[in-house]
């Protein structure tokens, strides 16, 4: 026995050091068809180093107080060796952290990896990204400029929508009657410490979630289903070296997107770094117009889609949180999309244009077609959830005529309610989005063979 | 199928065909960072010009000569009026309070405008005062309306009177709008001389914004360059243990 294997045996009679390398990489089984879609769990892991450790250095120079933070950010770009590396790898990171997800949760979409037996992996993961959302609109309040200051004053008076409790909850979570020093201190110490640790733990489960029913593929098949005489999934590699190694590939190529981003282009245009941004925070100034970091703006115009704050904001809620019940809503027993209908690929596609569509508008202040557009994509973001639903099964005439009128009719009498002489052209002309998209989803599998699903095969294809 | 598809995008992302926000024409600063006289001209024009009203609270005189090439001596010698020491950062003697009230508002640090206002709109904003008799200074800025701060470079353009185009708005009504400038008072520099000048200075602000900028682009290009080599190493990697993957 050499040193090593002894030394090893010593640890593992101790602690289960071998067994958990075993268990999580080297015996892994991991299906050997993983795509580009792949990628993008190893890289938001990645994502998440990238930003405790550069947020670690950040938090050196930092000044967590509302008369030294926004100069504190100018000295770490200026006077500290390497800070403008680290505050842009920060900044970069957290506009990395939501693509890589967002890609990551419609692989999830595409492939039906949040279906039985994954529905902890998937509800572990919306957990993940909801404790993201927090952790970064905290982050955002703390180089404290314009747009720090007003989003985060923007977002927590939607709590004081609320009826009743309203009021003193989005004082009680200021800390104060506005964003001010008492705010950011307590951001501060969200952000960096109690937010991170719930991620940490969250991500813990998530992994362990998905190592106990493996991993799902693009071809939505289980390999579990199909072992060898030693009871390995025949179309089953090991995580390591052959995802490892592969995941490094990835690694790198969105290395190189990364780092082009931060030495090019740190700002983005204004949607990573917001111009007014550069403009200390003013409690008596309000900007003509204030915008949520873009990874925010899809529910953003949700929230603005409707006219009651209180609504809105129980709209804005429910984008999310519907989100949880996907293995729920999608009971197709088919996974992946592969072998789901051509109609259902379509009503993917629509989704996730719409939700970038979503997004674009809630950059854009709410001139009245914007406005009516950002209604229309809300309600069409819903109704997706509803289709998604319907197609889990072949559905009779009757029920997709019944359904399709009973949808329609509870939109358009909103829209006959707030139809005038003014916006006459423009909501009917906007009623044919989501009513077009309705139809087509609905009313195709009783036309068409657009609904016709392919035979699942045994093993997987490639 | 391309024009609907055009159409489509316009009627729904109405941002892309304009400019987003403001609605005022801005004109190209079209500013050079690696040209190093147009930024120790721009930094001359800064301490002299603007330094006396506007901080610029977290540059260090030192650090803005080591990178636009001048000792600490220059510096101190051509660039310090406000300060001791070349470690420094450009402070104003002048009390915020005083200057509320001389100005009506709360004179903004410089620092890092450029990067909140941008250089096009900097270059545009310093080159359209007008003279306008019912503003306290005696002139009016066509790019930032009512604007508390006076023309402070007036020695240098000299002081135009806008000229005016009667036009009909939306709504029908006559309206004006400025189409161009008469010189009244000519300055110390030509139309184009001052144009330069105000580039120069622009082009200052946009360094001082963001100093990394100066190197930024360069270490870029080598972490590019690094990368493009790993990922050739790590792909042949990938592709030996994948051999035997079927």
């Amino acid at each position: 026995m050499s040193k090593m294997q002894e030394f090893m045996g010593w640890v593992d009679a101790r602690f289960p050091m071998t067994k958990m390398w075993e268990e999580h990489l080297s015996k892994y089984y991991a299906p050997k068809n993983f795509n580009f879609w792949y990628f993008f769990g190893s890289l938001a892991l990645l994502v998440l180093v990238i930003q405790i450790v550069t947020g670690i250095f950040l938090t050196m120079n930092y000044k967590p107080d509302a008369t030294l933070a926004f100069a504190s950010v100018e000295y770490i770009m200026r006077d500290v060796n390497g800070g403008w590396i680290i505050r842009y790898m920060h900044s970069t990171g957290a506009s990395a952290f939501f693509i890589v997800v967002y890609l990551h949760m419609f692989r999830g979409l595409m492939y039906g990896s949040f279906k039985k037996p994954r529905e902890l992996v998937w509800i572990f993961g919306m957990l993940i990204y909801l404790a993201l959302m927090a952790e970064a609109f905290m982050g955002y309040l703390l180089p404290w400029g314009q747009m720090s200051y007003w989003g985060a004053q923007v977002i927590v008076n939607l709590f004081g929508a609320i009826p009743v409790i309203g009021q003193d909850l989005s004082i009680w979570i200021r800390g104060d009657y506005v964003i001010s020093d008492a705010t950011l201190n307590r951001f501060f110490a969200f952000h960096v410490i109690a937010v991170p640790l719930v991620l940490l733990a969250l991500i813990v489960a998530h992994v362990i979630a998905l190592h106990e029913v493996g991993s799902n593929n693009p071809d939505g098949i289980e390999i579990k289903k199909n072992k060898d005489a030693n009871g390995i999934p025949v179309d089953g590699i090991p995580f390591h070296p052959y995802y490892s190694v592969k995941d490094i590939v990835g690694v790198v190529v969105f290395l190189m997107f990364f780092a082009a981003a931060m030495f090019f282009l740190p700002e983005m245009g204004g949607y990573f770094l917001e111009h007014a941004n550069f403009i200390p925070a003013d409690p008596l100034k309000t900007p003509a117009h204030i915008a949520p970091v873009w990874y925010f703006t899809p529910f953003y115009t949700v929230l603005r889609a409707v006219p009651d704050p209180f609504l809105g904001v129980i709209a804005m809620g429910a984008a999310v949180v519907i989100l949880f019940f996907l293995p729920w809503i999608d009971q197709n027993p088919i996974k992946s999309m592969r072998y789901r209908s051509p109609l259902h690929f379509m009503n993917l596609l629509f989704f996730a244009a719409s939700f970038i569509y979503l997004g674009y508008l809630g950059v854009n202040p709410p001139e009245p077609v914007l406005a009516e557009m950002g209604l229309r994509f809300s309600e069409v973001y819903f109704l997706f959830f509803f289709v998604l639903w319907f197609h889990s099964k072949t559905r009779s005439a009757g029920f997709s005529y019944a359904a399709l009128i009973v949808l329609v009719g509870i939109y358009s009498i909103y829209d006959l309610v707030r139809v005038g002489e003014g916006n006459m052209g423009l909501v009917t002309s906007s009623w044919l989005i989501p009513t077009g998209y309705m139809a087509i989803m609905l009313l195709a599998p009783l036309f068409t063979n657009l609904n016709q699903e392919k035979p699942v095969p045994e093993r997987l294809t490639k | 199928m391309k024009k609907i598809i055009t159409a489509l995008l316009i009627t729904l992302m109405p941002a892309l065909g304009f400019a987003a926000g403001g609605g005022v024409h801005l004109d190209e600063a079209d500013v050079d960072l690696h040209n190093q006289a147009s930024l120790q001209n721009g930094a001359k024009l800064f301490v002299n010009y603007c330094l006396s009203c506007h901080s610029a609270a977290y540059m260090r005189y030192n650090r803005m000569g080591r990178d636009l090439g001048l000792t600490d001596e220059q510096v101190a010698e051509n660039l310090m009026f406000a300060a001791d020491k070349v470690g420094d950062t450009m402070t104003v003697a002048m009390p915020a309070t005083d200057a509320k009230k001389w100005f009506g508002t709360k004179i903004p640090d410089l620092t890092v405008v450029a990067r909140a206002r941008g250089a096009d709109w900097l270059y545009t904003y310093l080159r359209t005062f007008y003279l306008d008799p019912s503003r306290p200074w005696g002139v009016n800025n066509a790019t930032f309306k009512d604007v508390g701060m006076p023309h402070v470079l007036w020695e240098l353009e000299g002081l135009k009177q806008p000229v005016y185009e009667t036009y009909k708005d939306h709504d029908g009504n006559d309206a004006k709008r400025i189409v161009g400038y008469d010189m009244i008072q000519p300055g110390k520099m030509s139309e184009a001389e001052y144009d330069n000048a105000v580039r120069d200075l622009v082009n200052f602000m946009v360094y001082m914004g963001e100093p990394a900028k100066l190197s930024r682009y360069y270490i870029g290009v080598w972490v590019l360059l690094f990368l493009a080599l790993l990922f050739v190493v790590s792909y042949a990697m990938k592709k030996e243990f994948w051999k035997d993957v079927h």
